[in-house]
């Protein structure tokens, strides 16, 4: 049960059941969606830039728990950053996730992020935690179509 | 040629007629002695695949040990030992099918290539511009998907009939749909998000009144009911060996004898054909005409100590095991607040969908998981399926015959489990 209640932490279902900034953006600069075809777990992503800071993000979509607690999360995170600084969060996040080594000791500075720790000992629901994040990165490079985990 | 075979079932169950010993059975499977996550295996997800009993796992070991070698091709010993067996399983499908000949069982990878040989054999050749093809909307990708691609290539139109919100075919609207321009209907025999076995006899005959053949799809029924081809009267059946407790990669496509006759090869190769020159090359009697290359030998004849295992149990008696499983199962999941089970046809196999209020089920199939119960958790590969019933995917709980009352339990004492995580 122990690495089943570090996937589910109370952090985590408290954003699943209310998702932060779960909206549609209606002047986003920036938006792509992204899918999973594996379970079908879609979510869009809305970003709105002043200059080169993140001054909104939001999202909308269907997913899991932690599809959705990780969208909500990143975009907590992500507000109020240049794109330079969620490029190196995206970075940091995506090892963490993916159980990388050189992600040791990086997941206590990633602050609230690192309650999605505990994604990297299920490796069914890895790209579950990743897809929002790599769609708000398509988003970001302006890359059309839909951004996809696989 | 023939040799002595050893038994392939354990002894002492399966009387005709009588109920399933699932405690013995349940010995045949090593697999389920299995504990995941530290728990006993509970596995409900036999419509993805099934597991191997001992008997297949043998027959496939045996070959490589001490048949492997090519078939069609022998004057050594070994080959002719290894044709012999896996000409057998063809003898023993077409009992099982009841096929009124062995040139009528074609040996394929599963049920999609069954599919998708005939949309491109059958397909290319009868089907033309501003024709149509009919399936439904319960059918699999598999039976969507090259029907697509046929009505691409030869400009023709893909129609699909309707179900209600049990999950049941519409079939006045079937009717209705069943016109003059009909070529070929392409239907599940049995649902695999839903669990709806549709009324395939019924089906045939009307698009037989009209002339127009018909395929079944059997993946989900060849192994929870017996199959008798002749009595459906479809033009077309096929179904996946590693469904059927055989091996993966190894599936069947019955056809009847005239169609194949008339339909161009599938793939071209060695074994399909009886004379090559540059200019000419003459094409292999049934079926061989479309079993291009070196088959799934090893697979093959796994798929007939499977067939031999079915048919020793019973299709009969697996099917009334099942049925109390299932009304078991639904009654039982029925008492968890909040779950709906997605798919209520009157007529059902033991396919149990389900979606929870509040939890996706990705999250119900990890914590389940935790607790060793096996179920699959997404779209069942039927997208429009979950469409109708506007739910981005469903849990599945799927059974087979050795599955267990005690194992319901474990999947609802799972479930609680998952309400305690997100209550």
């Amino acid at each position: 049960m122990s690495e089943l209640s570090e996937l589910y932490q109370e952090v985590i279902l408290d954003h699943n059941k209310s998702p932060r900034n779960f909206r549609k953006l209606k002047d986003a600069d920036r938006t792509a969606d992204g899918y999973n075809p594996l379970c079908g777990d879609k979510v869009t992503v809305y970003v709105k830039l002043d200059g080169e800071m993140i001054s909104e993000i939001s999202f909308e979509g269907s997913g899991c728990a932690i599809s959705k607690a990780s969208a909500s999360m990143m975009t907590e995170s992500l507000k109020g950053k240049t794109a330079a600084e969620a490029e190196a969060l995206f970075d940091r996040v995506h090892k963490m996730l993916t159980g990388d080594p050189g992600a040791n000791g990086g997941a206590a500075d990633l602050g609230k992020l690192a309650v999605l720790s505990g994604v990297c000992q299920f490796p069914a629901r890895v790209k579950c935690a990743s897809l929002s994040w790599h769609t708000f990165r398509a988003a970001m490079k302006k890359a059309g179509g839909t951004a996809s985990t696989e | 040629m023939k040799r002595a075979r050893p038994a392939t079932v354990s002894e002492g169950w399966g009387k005709a007629g009588g109920p399933l010993d699932v405690a013995r059975i349940r010995q045949d499977f090593p697999i389920l002695r299995q504990q995941i996550h530290g728990k006993p295996l509970v596995y409900l997800d036999n419509a993805a695949t099934s597991q191997k009993p001992q008997c297949v796992i043998d027959a496939v070991r045996r070959y490589y040990e001490t048949e492997n070698s090519n078939i069609h091709r022998g004057i050594h010993y070994l080959s002719e030992r290894a044709t012999a067996e896996y000409e057998e399983t063809r003898a023993k499908v077409k009992r099982f099918l009841n096929a009124t000949d062995t040139k009528e069982i074609v040996f394929v990878r599963g049920t999609t290539e069954g599919i998708n040989l005939v949309a491109q054999s059958y397909g290319r050749k009868f089907v033309k511009a501003g024709d149509e093809i009919l399936i439904t909307a319960m059918e699999h990708h598999s039976n969507i998907v090259p029907w697509q691609i046929l009505c691409e290539q030869a400009g023709a139109r893909l129609r699909v009939v309707p179900m209600n919100h049990d999950g049941e075919l519409l079939l006045e609207e079937y009717e209705r749909l069943l016109g003059g321009r009909t070529k070929l209907v392409a239907v599940a025999h049995v649902s695999n998000a839903l669990g709806t076995v549709n009324p395939v006899k019924q089906i045939v005959e009307l698009a037989h009144r009209r002339g127009v053949p018909v395929l079944l799809d059997g993946a989900q029924a060849a192994p929870h009911m017996a199959v008798d081809v002749q009595a459906l009267d479809c033009d077309f059946y096929t179904f996946s060996g590693h469904k059927l407790f055989g091996p993966t990669g190894i599936g069947v496509l019955y056809g009847k004898a005239p169609h194949l006759e008339a339909m161009p090869p599938y793939q071209a190769g060695g074994d399909m054909i009886s004379l090559v020159t540059f200019e000419k090359t003459h094409y292999n009697i049934l079926p061989y005409k479309f079993e291009a290359g070196t088959p799934h030998i090893a697979g093959g004849i796994g798929l007939g100590a499977a067939v031999d295992y079915v048919t020793t149990i019973g299709l009969d008696a697996i099917a009334a095991y099942e049925r109390e499983l299932l009304a078991y199962a639904t009654q039982a999941l029925s008492t968890i607040p909040g779950l709906k089970i997605i798919g209520t046809a009157k007529e059902k196999a033991t396919v149990l969908s389900f979606v929870l209020d509040g939890v996706h089920p990705h999250d119900i199939g990890t914590i389940l998981d935790r607790e060793g119960v096996a179920i699959r958790a997404g779209h069942h590969c039927a997208m429009p399926v979950m469409q109708r019933f506007g739910v981005p995917a469903t849990a599945r709980a799927s059974f087979a015959f050795y599955n267990t009352k005690e194992e319901v339990d474990a999947l609802v004492r799972a479930m609680h489990k998952v309400l305690k995580v997100f209550r």
